[in-house]
């Protein structure tokens, strides 16, 4: 890898990385796993000043419970988010997405953290947090705030995060007794879904409570599918998923691409979705 | 001593000697070659398919930290000749100048504009940005057929034409009277997709001068170092004897490495410029503008046929992109092919044309099967065509037509003469394997309920045409050097043997397998042999590797020159065993004489008194070495039948493996696990052709899929379990009794797959899809079918 060059700071705690940042201004990048800004200084796409490399910090690390709430650490990396119990107790469809993130090199380097603040709406994990309503923690200069993952996706690669802060944890409800699935569709293995779609669905008494459904690379930040979630209240049979998801791609915005088509993209969101809810409900 | 070497290597899967340092990459890859005061240069590309350069300024790199030297295209152009085309398929053909870098007009995104030279590669990189260059946009020409009106804009406008040439070969009875007897006729149109060759290793090349005696030695990740040193010679001027090329260990190429490249001359003119060793090291994302692409072509065919399914004759008319230039074998690589459209099938006429034409796209040139896979994939697409025109089943239509086992040998209506082959013996075990019957039975209740997910089957029946190659073809076919190859053998006075080959392998595993042929010709133990390979200084003569020629013509060359060393040995061991030549037998490597079998010398005991030379026979010319060159007389034909399960998601378009057989008959096998590799990338890559990979520009004629996270090269996992087995027919045209195996799997694997998928959705209204059958054209197909 031939990068521009740039400065390099490898803060060892949260409150230096952060006073880091603050120091720096506009042109410092949070390194964290690399897999996606690595890319980008190789092919001289990004050219930071400085390269604040958050990965040796410990306390950024690791998976632990908070009441009703899983707790990660930004730079747990994926193959110890697959791999961790609590997570896989708590927040499967979390562990079960992550695993199907490009390959085994990949998901040894990258982290949770690192994924969600590059915000690509291509990448699988921010349509997974929002579809498990979860919180992000960020620490600046003023100390931490919590920002719902709704609020979190500004829009193509843009966070809420303010250039100062750095994302510290990950907060999820547990999703204990709900029904998960993953579905992504795309080229192969390491390529990026052209679609994916995480379904959490709560059944009561054979029929659909409660679904929340997180679409990934349907628009310029990870969305939820929320005509089709209302639709789906209710919903005790194949069929009737099938009528709700049919809602799916409302309120999307896909782009074309080489992959596919925007017409095509709406098309997968729909029936990836009614995949993804009837596995889910166990009805598939 | 050689007890162990009674066994016979030929035949046993022996674990590749390579494959160690090869794995771990410890190894020299020209990357990890370092001299003394090694600079690195950085090359600036075009941004656009087609401009006139208006100025190039490099002196502002110059004042960047740690910058040698900067050079534009007409800085360098004295002294540096246009890169070479050794095949000028016709004599009217348009062969364009092609400077290592661009002078006043750039053709193709990535063509070389300006370079640098720094003391490290960040530097060198970095000021690559200070480079100032005025371009005036130019019309890009991208459409095959738009390119050859006639006001369309021209890639070479001092050619006035973008026609590069035309070639035709018509045999047997004409066309047009096959076509006025036939029952039945198809015309079909198929593309074949751009696809970039993705070795594993980039392409990279080393300079060391040496000043005192002008020489040069250029390291260089190619196919063909021998071919790389005479052409040097001519575009640099240096030469021949004071250019010494270096082929490393090389890292895959699959025709890619198969080139005479800009790079190289330019780092030599930079090298003998400042005095000063040079390295360049592509990009991955570089070498997909910078490194030669393969297919690319339109193709016109139409197959004529009586009712009972008997085929006429085909007549096939192609367009050919040649992309910007012509580099080393381009015009020749749609040729390749021109032989192989009849395949195995008897007919009466075959009328062949291909059109070369130019567009603002990077070169094509030679991609594993170079010119056949585009060949297999037409016929045995309108085979499956024409089965379902005639209701007959695929695999019936095809043993209707093709050659007996009983009548090779065969020459074929395109001119060939298969020397041998056994389609039926390939096809029955191939339909065994698949559970044929059973998959049919399973495809029509699918389609009986009206499944969303339905099933198709893929045949495949190819052959194609190895081991090249017989140089008086050569000569007519206008090809510019011959097709020998050349191998001599050490026998070292330790006991150790040094096979030196003209091949030059880059992952094929050529050290392993001469290592078994010597062994046993030799009877000296496998691990005795030592194989000695792309180095011209080392390995003087060579034609080296390409088009699945190593094993059938160098391979065979190894096998002469160890016979050769026997045959001296035996002078030798009787005068020492005081016997007649006559009476002494050899056998696992040692001379013994008949009757008294204590009185015996191993080879390897006459190899030292050879060297000593201290009792030898009267006028013997102290040596036991051998050298032997080989001209083969005919091609190799390795065939086989592949047969392909896909099922089809109508809903999504999403196709999936369900199951692949095939049984390949490459002739005797050297290295049955080395052959089974072969067989795993080639299905791999033809696999890759039919579903995933495809090299696309936009309007402007930019490189859209530039890296590797644009093109899709499948891994182990996107691809399912292979059934690969064999039959063994030998072929009769060298001693071995071998065929080739490089290229069988990417030939035959990738019209299989379409077949299949056609198959699948037929019952729904489609006729083809084009490739890459992606997710969306299956798709859409089904839907335009439907609608």
């Amino acid at each position: 890898m031939i990068p521009p060059a740039f400065d390099y700071a490898r803060p060892d705690s949260v409150d230096e990385a952060v006073r880091t940042l603050a120091g720096a201004g506009e042109e410092a990048k949070v390194l964290a796993g690399g897999q996606s800004l690595l890319p980008l200084l190789r092919l001289r796409l990004a050219f930071p000043e400085l390269v604040v490399d958050v990965g040796r910090i410990p306390e950024l690390r690791g998976v632990r419970e908070d009441g009703d709430t899983l707790v990660i650490g930004a730079m747990t990396t994926h193959h110890d988010v697959i791999h961790d119990p609590l997570v896989r107790r708590h927040a499967a469809l979390l562990a079960s997405a992550t695993a199907t993130v490009a390959d085994p090199a990949v998901r040894h380097r990258g982290t949770l953290g690192g994924s969600l603040a590059h915000a690509d709406p291509a990448a699988d994990l921010p349509g997974v947090v929002l579809a498990l309503d979860g919180e992000l923690v960020a620490q600046g200069p003023g100390g931490r705030r919590t920002i719902p993952a709704r609020e979190f996706f500004v829009d193509y690669l843009q966070t809420a995060l303010a250039p100062d802060e750095l994302l510290v944890e990950v907060r999820l409800p547990k999703a204990d007794g709900w029904g998960f699935h993953y579905e992504k569709f795309h080229r192969v293995a390491q390529a990026y879904a052209i679609v994916g779609v995480a379904a959490l669905v709560r059944r009561d008494d054979g029929h659909i409570a409660e679904a929340r459904v997180g679409l990934t690379n349907m628009g310029s930040t990870p969305l939820r599918a929320a005509a089709a979630e209302a639709a789906l209240i209710g919903a005790g049979d194949a069929e009737s998923v099938a009528r709700a998801t049919e809602a799916a791609a409302e309120g999307t915005h896909p782009s074309q691409d080489m992959s596919a088509s925007v017409e095509y993209r709406e098309h997968l969101a729909r029936v990836l979705t009614r995949r993804a809810v009837l596995a889910a409900a166990g009805m598939g | 001593m050689t007890d162990q070497a009674t066994e016979r290597e030929v035949g046993r899967a022996r674990p590749r000697k390579e494959d160690a340092r090869l794995i771990t990459g410890q190894t020299n890859w020209t990357d990890n070659i370092s001299v003394n005061g090694l600079l690195h240069m950085a090359i600036l590309r075009s941004p656009m398919a087609h401009a006139r350069i208006t100025r190039v300024d490099v002196s502002p790199a110059l004042e960047r930290p740690g910058v040698i030297a900067a050079f534009s295209g007409a800085d360098l152009a004295e002294g540096l000749g246009s890169l070479p085309c050794a095949w000028p398929v016709t004599e009217d053909i348009v062969l364009p100048d092609h400077p290592p870098m661009a002078v006043d007009e750039v053709r193709h995104a990535g063509d070389p504009v300006a370079l640098v030279v720094a003391r490290d590669r960040y530097a060198a990189a970095d000021a690559l940005e200070a480079i100032e260059v005025d371009y005036e946009p130019l019309p890009p020409v991208l459409d095959l057929e738009a390119a050859l009106s006639e006001d369309s804009p021209l890639v070479h406008s001092d050619k006035g034409t973008n026609r590069c040439y035309v070639w035709p070969l018509k045999t047997g009875e004409s066309f047009d009277s096959v076509r006025e007897r036939a029952e039945v006729t198809l015309t079909r149109r198929y593309h074949h997709q751009r696809l970039i060759p993705n070795a594993m290793e980039p392409r990279a090349v080393v300079v060391t001068p040496l000043a005192a005696s002008g020489e040069y030695t250029l390291y260089t990740a190619t196919q063909i170092p021998h071919i790389v040193r005479v052409m040097m010679a001519v575009v640099t001027g240096i030469p021949e004897h004071k250019i010494r090329v270096v082929a490393p260990d090389v890292g895959g190429g699959f025709g890619s490495k198969l080139q005479v490249y800009g790079e190289e001359a330019l780092a030599l003119a930079v090298a003998r410029k400042i005095g000063r060793p040079v390295k360049w090291t592509e990009s991955r994302s570089e070498g997909y503008l910078a490194t030669h692409h393969g297919r690319g072509m339109i193709q016109d065919i139409e197959i004529a046929a009586n009712r009972d399914g008997k085929l006429l004759g085909l007549k096939v008319d192609l367009l050919a992109d040649m992309g910007a230039y012509l580099m080393l074998v381009t015009p020749g690589i749609p040729i390749l092919g021109a032989f192989m459209y009849p395949a195995i099938y008897k007919m009466d006429s075959y009328d062949f044309t291909c059109t070369g034409v130019f567009t603002t796209r990077t070169p094509t040139d030679a991609y594993r099967g170079a010119g056949r896979p585009e060949a297999t994939y037409a016929i045995e697409r309108i085979m499956d065509d024409l089965a379902v025109e005639l209701g007959l089943d695929p695999v019936e239509l095809r043993r209707r037509n093709w050659i007996g086992h009983e009548e090779f040998p065969y020459t074929s209506i395109a001119g060939l003469t298969y020397d041998s082959g056994n389609y039926e013996a390939a096809t029955e075990k191939a339909l065994g394997l698949f559970d044929y019957d059973k998959l049919r039975a399973e495809q029509a209740d699918r389609n009986r309920r009206g499944d969303a997910v339905r099933l198709g089957i893929g045949v495949s029946t190819y052959t194609e045409m190895c081991g090249l190659a017989p140089s008086r073809v050569l000569r007519d076919l206008r090809y510019s050097a011959g097709g020998w190859e050349a191998a001599s053998i050490r026998m070292l006075p330790t006991g150790k043997v040094e096979v030196v080959t003209g091949t030059s392998p880059h992952g094929q595993g050529h050290v392993t397998c001469w290592s078994q042929i010597a062994a046993d010709v030799l009877g000296v133990p496998f691990e005795d042999v030592e194989v000695v390979h792309g180095d011209t200084k080392a390995s003087p003569q060579g034609m080296d590797t390409y088009g699945s020629r190593s094993l059938v013509v160098g391979g065979t060359a190894v096998h002469s020159a160890a016979q050769k060393v026997v045959a001296k040995a035996r002078k030798v061991a009787a005068h020492l065993l005081e016997a007649s030549e006559q009476d002494l037998d050899f056998s696992g490597g040692v001379f013994s004489v008949k009757g008294s079998p204590d009185a015996r010398k191993t080879i390897q005991e006459v190899a030292f008194e050879t060297f000593t030379s201290h009792d030898l026979p009267d006028g013997f010319e102290p040596t036991i070495n051998a050298e032997h060159l080989i001209d083969p007389d005919n091609f190799s034909y390795p065939h086989g039948t592949h047969l392909c399960a896909v099922e089809v998601d109508t809903e999504t378009g999403q196709t999936h493996i369900r199951s692949y057989v095939c049984v390949d008959d490459v002739g005797k096998v050297v290295n049955p696990m080395i052959v089974e590799g072969q067989v795993h990338g080639g299905l791999a890559q033809g696999i890759a052709q039919a579903l995933y990979e495809e090299a696309v520009y936009d309007d402007e004629g930019n490189l859209v899929s530039g890296t590797m996270a644009d093109y899709f090269v499948p891994s182990a996992v996107d691809l399912p379990e292979f059934t690969t087995e064999r039959t063994e027919t030998p072929a009769t045209s060298n001693p071995l009794g071998v065929k080739g195996v490089g290229e069988a799997g990417t030939i035959a694997s990738t019209p299989a797959v379409v077949n299949a998928i056609v198959d699948a959705l037929r019952p729904l209204g489609v006729q083809d899809i084009r490739m890459p059958c992606t997710p969306e054209r299956v798709w859409r197909a089904v839907r335009e079918a439907q609608a």
